[in-house]
């Protein structure tokens, strides 16, 4: 028997292509009679579109079409959906305009698509776009939330009166209200979580295609879940049944986020392929995506929490703005108030918590999850308020949260905000984390830094999110429009090779390695016997694809519970095969064995019984060994940590150094620790990133102002530091399976938090 | 339209581009070379890093037109047939790529980084690394592996 799989520092199977240079993403592909598309954007951030006329691009060299968004009210195109239904205070329906494919009445956004041009070339392209009068009568325009919400603020959907989509409130008003009567102290802040562009270094991109002889429709594209893309574009907007319509998302250059939603690039290209009969390929410039793919973040706060004499908190109250942007993109509504109001007890005892938010339509890109997902604007909101709690009451800002924490013995817990948390440590991750860094010798730190004449901040941020998400009876209470749940599918190859579909999407995270661990060893095969395919909506069954840290939590649990059936099947063709009764079978390490007998038989051997039936138990069982599933998670998971961070800073030039990050995270069970380590990295810099570095940025009346890598400042090699990381794996998810968590968010969760707590505190 | 002609990857090859042509664009659209990617239109990300007559350009600040005649080594170009080249073998070893996309403009930056580096009779270090690396963008790793990996790497280079 090989050793374990599952908790080795296995080098990724995928690196191999991504090394040499043969990844294949969707602008690699090109389909033969290819035709590129051009999108002729809006300008102005908000326009009345009084007239477009394509007719002399339509007409220039190397043009196949010109289209514009009457062409596709005529074949009936719908508009694209919102997935998440959010009803607001007294049950009021969220307001949900329309947000077309191509614009036709009002451009809403720099960069609202109004028309396209498709040619032999992608330069013919964009020569022709030149060639497009749009008659635009310019509208006043409003970029800020606190501007849209005055009266007579300019309207962006005439539907949503005073610019407001939802009203929303959790928890319970009256019992904060008390609280705060009878509180020793209350601290307060304001905050805002500034507007961020999730820029994956792989710019989004979509090829369309139509079959006439079968009359069906492929899409490919940058997608972190085609099966979603296939449902929403097929169902909503294009009308084309599943059975029509293939979607495939190869290779994908990152997403965190920004890759979940349907855009309108997708549905143009499989539209306008048909139109044309011959393939058609979009792929975004960098500064397309600047003004095209879904932004994060951007929600102002108000907040403050009671505590008693002695530091313990007894309410927290809650005032946020978030803002949607111009129109609703597919998962918007849910993330300033299920993935983020819910959040809001943090790793503390609070009884009592209220939280409203107002949702805001702007003359902006529309805003949607990027990493984290409201999740970051929790931590930050508590870990802020909690450290200017511990300094207005002279606590050490450890001894505070120890003060309020969660003990591990109370779980599971319910919190006053929907959740029931089912595990965690979090006394043992602060402690880890303050012994990394070496909390009491910081004080000597700090004066060395003084001693050169910098300034030195300590800064610690806990935290908890929900991932794995998530119950799809839970989500559908929420408002959401779909299940969430994941599926799989094993073949057992009748030569002992192992087939795993999974619908899943990996863009980075590196699934054929981790999710073929899990086979290895729940199968006991070589792992280089197992294959991992996902992506494509024609080879597997379903999936709801990859984001909230869900992949091993809910789609690695279906592929556990897809090799229960098969091993479930096994059993009894060994039963037969070895002449004893199905109860006697026992299976580990890739033998099925008769209990008590040396008689076994290798699961090959069973699989090449299965397929090869010449001895065969016909009469109770079909052949092959080939077993799906479907996993619908019980709970949502609660991966948790500290980070603490310490910064020096020149107060000459308020240069901003990160002396050193420490990460104590609890992902739950570990598969792959090299992996998880890097998910953390990632993360962690990209909470550096907003913490310091990136910040998106609108005029007042809605021009982008930070559109491109000279503008929006991501963050570099030598902006950031070396990390150390570490897991506790002693509180594991108590429902699912495999017993994890889920890591793709958490760095980004905890760091803006503490790199700023540190900041302050200097 | 103009003839052009290079070589690539130790091949002579020739395509017809129009004068606006970008060599990144050459590459990938006339020679099917797609390891060399496009990550942003302004010059600042580095993924379409290609060795080119012997140092790292980033190939859309070259016209294909520019290029006749040029040596050009892509990402394809590195490893010796099966046999990764230690910078790959490195970034693979470290855990220095997530997603794929950033990795051959890193990986060729890298390997011109040691090159420089062993010319001047210089040893990288981490804060080296670092600061060279600012030509090019990563959005999955922080940096934290490459940087790792390019350290391991550059003993073995000379650096």
């Amino acid at each position: 028997m090989a050793a374990a799989a599952v908790g080795a520092a296995i080098r990724r199977r995928e690196d191999a292509r991504f090394l040499t240079g043969s990844g294949t993403y969707t602008d690699d592909i090109n389909r033969p009679g290819q035709t590129y598309m051009h999108i002729v954007r809006s300008p102005h951030a908000h326009a009345r579109i009084k007239k477009i006329d394509v007719a002399k691009a339509a007409k220039a060299k190397g043009v196949v079409a010109a289209f514009t968004g009457a062409d596709l009210e005529k074949d009936g195109v719908g508009g694209l959906p919102c997935g998440w239904q959010v009803k607001g205070k007294g049950g009021t329906a969220m307001i949900e305009p329309p947000h077309r494919v191509l614009a036709t009445d009002k451009v809403r956004h720099n960069g609202d698509p109004v028309a396209v041009v498709i040619a032999e070339s992608r330069e013919a392209a964009r020569d022709a776009a030149e060639l497009i009068e749009i008659d635009y009568e310019e509208l006043p325009a409003v970029a800020d939330m606190n501007a849209a919400l005055k009266a007579g603020a300019p309207a962006v959907h005439a539907e949503a009166k005073g610019n407001l989509c939802y009203d929303w409130d959790i928890g319970d008003k009256a019992a904060v209200d008390a609280a705060f009567a009878k509180a020793a102290r209350v601290t307060r802040i304001e905050l805002t979580n500034n507007r961020l562009v999730a820029n994956a270094m792989e710019p989004r991109s979509a090829i369309g295609e139509y079959d006439r002889a079968t009359g069906g429709h492929t899409l490919y594209t940058t997608s972190q879940n085609p099966h979603v893309i296939r449902l929403l574009m097929g169902a909503f907007v294009l009308k084309i049944p599943e059975s029509k319509l293939r979607v495939v998302a190869p290779d994908v250059g990152g997403g965190f986020g920004s890759k979940i939603y349907h855009y309108a690039e997708e549905a143009l290209v499989t539209w306008a392929a048909k139109k044309i009969g011959r393939p058609v390929k979009w792929t975004a410039d960098r500064s397309e995506s600047f003004v095209s793919d879904a932004q994060g973040r951007d929600h102002v706060t108000r907040c403050e929490i009671a505590l008693d004499q002695n530091g313990t908190f007894l309410a927290l109250r809650v005032s946020t703005l978030a803002n949607m942007g111009g129109y609703l993109s597919t998962f918007a509504p849910a993330i300033p108030t299920y993935l983020y109001a819910t959040l809001l007890a943090g790793l503390y005892r609070t009884p009592a918590i209220y939280c409203e938010v107002k949702a805001v339509f702007t003359n902006t890109v529309p805003v949607d999850a990027y990493r984290g997902a409201g999740r970051p604007e929790a931590c930050y909101l508590l870990e802020r308020i909690v450290e200017n709690a511990a300094r207005e009451t002279g606590l050490d800002k450890a001894e505070i949260r120890r003060r309020n924490f969660i003990p591990k013995s109370a779980m599971p817990y319910q919190t006053p905000v929907a959740l029931q948390y089912d595990s965690g440590d979090f006394v043992r991750n602060m402690d880890d984390a303050l012994k990394a860094v070496d909390y009491p010798g910081y004080a000597k730190r700090k004066t060395d830094s003084e001693k050169r004449g910098r300034l030195r901040g300590i800064g610690m941020a806990t935290y908890i999110e929900a991932c794995g998400i998530a119950p799809s009876a839970v989500a559908g209470a929420l408002g959401a429009r779909a299940g969430l749940y994941e599926s799989a599918e094993i073949r057992f190859h009748p030569t002992g090779t192992v087939t795993v579909f999974t619908g899943s999407h990996q863009h980075g995270q590196g699934h054929e390695t981790t999710f073929a661990q899990v086979v290895a060893d729940g199968l006991g095969v070589p792992m280089e016997n197992v294959e991992i395919v996902h992506g494509d909506t024609d080879k597997i069954a379903f999936g709801m694809g990859t984001y909230g840290s869900r992949s091993i939590a809910v789609g690695g649990s279906a592929i556990v519970k897809a090799m229960d059936k098969v091993i479930a099947k096994g059993k009894r063709i060994a039963a037969h095969l070895l002449e004893a009764s199905v109860e006697d079978i026992e299976f580990k390490d890739g033998k099925f064995r008769v209990a008590g007998t040396d008689k076994n038989v290798d699961i090959a051997q069973v699989a090449f019984a299965a397929y090869v039936p010449h001895n065969y138990p016909h009469e109770s069982l079909e052949p092959g060994l080939d077993e799906s599933a479907f996993y619908d998670p019980k709970n949502f998971t609660f991966p948790n940590g500290c980070h603490v961070c310490e910064v020096e800073i020149d107060p000459e030039t308020g240069e901003i150094d990160i002396a050193r990050f420490d990460a104590v995270d609890d992902f739950g069970r570990i598969i792959n620790p090299l992996i998880v380590a890097g998910q953390v990295h990632g993360g962690v810099v990209q909470g550096i990133g907003q913490a310091l570095l990136e910040h998106c940025v609108y005029s007042a009346d809605g021009q982008l102002v930070t559109g491109s890598f000279n503008d929006y400042c991501m963050p570099r090699a030598d902006d950031v530091p070396s990390f150390t990381v570490a897991t506790n794996e002693g509180a594991p998810c108590t429902h699912n399976p495999l017993g994890v968590k889920g890591c793709g968010e958490a760095g980004t969760i905890g760091a803006s938090a503490a790199v700023l707590n540190a900041v302050v505190d200097a | 339209m103009a003839t052009v002609s290079m070589t690539v990857n130790g091949k002579k090859v020739s395509a017809d581009v129009e004068n606006r042509t970008l060599l990144v664009q050459y590459l990938r659209e006339k020679l099917g070379l797609t390891g060399t990617h496009v990550g942003c239109d302004t010059s600042q990300c580095g993924a379409c890093v290609v060795e080119y007559n012997g140092e790292a350009v980033k190939s859309c600040t070259v016209l294909a037109v520019q290029a006749e005649g040029a040596t050009v080594k892509t990402i394809e170009g590195l490893a010796n047939g099966n046999d990764l080249h230690p910078m790959q073998a490195m970034f693979r070893e470290h855990h220095a790529l997530q997603c794929g996309f950033c990795t051959p403009g890193m990986v060729l930056a890298a390997v011109d980084m040691c090159n420089r580096y062993k010319k001047l009779g210089k040893k990288l270090d981490e804060k080296a690394v670092r600061h060279e690396l600012e030509g090019n963008l990563c959005r999955c790793t922080g940096y934290h592996n490459i940087v790792k990996a390019i350290l391991a790497a550059a003993p073995q280079l000379g650096a």
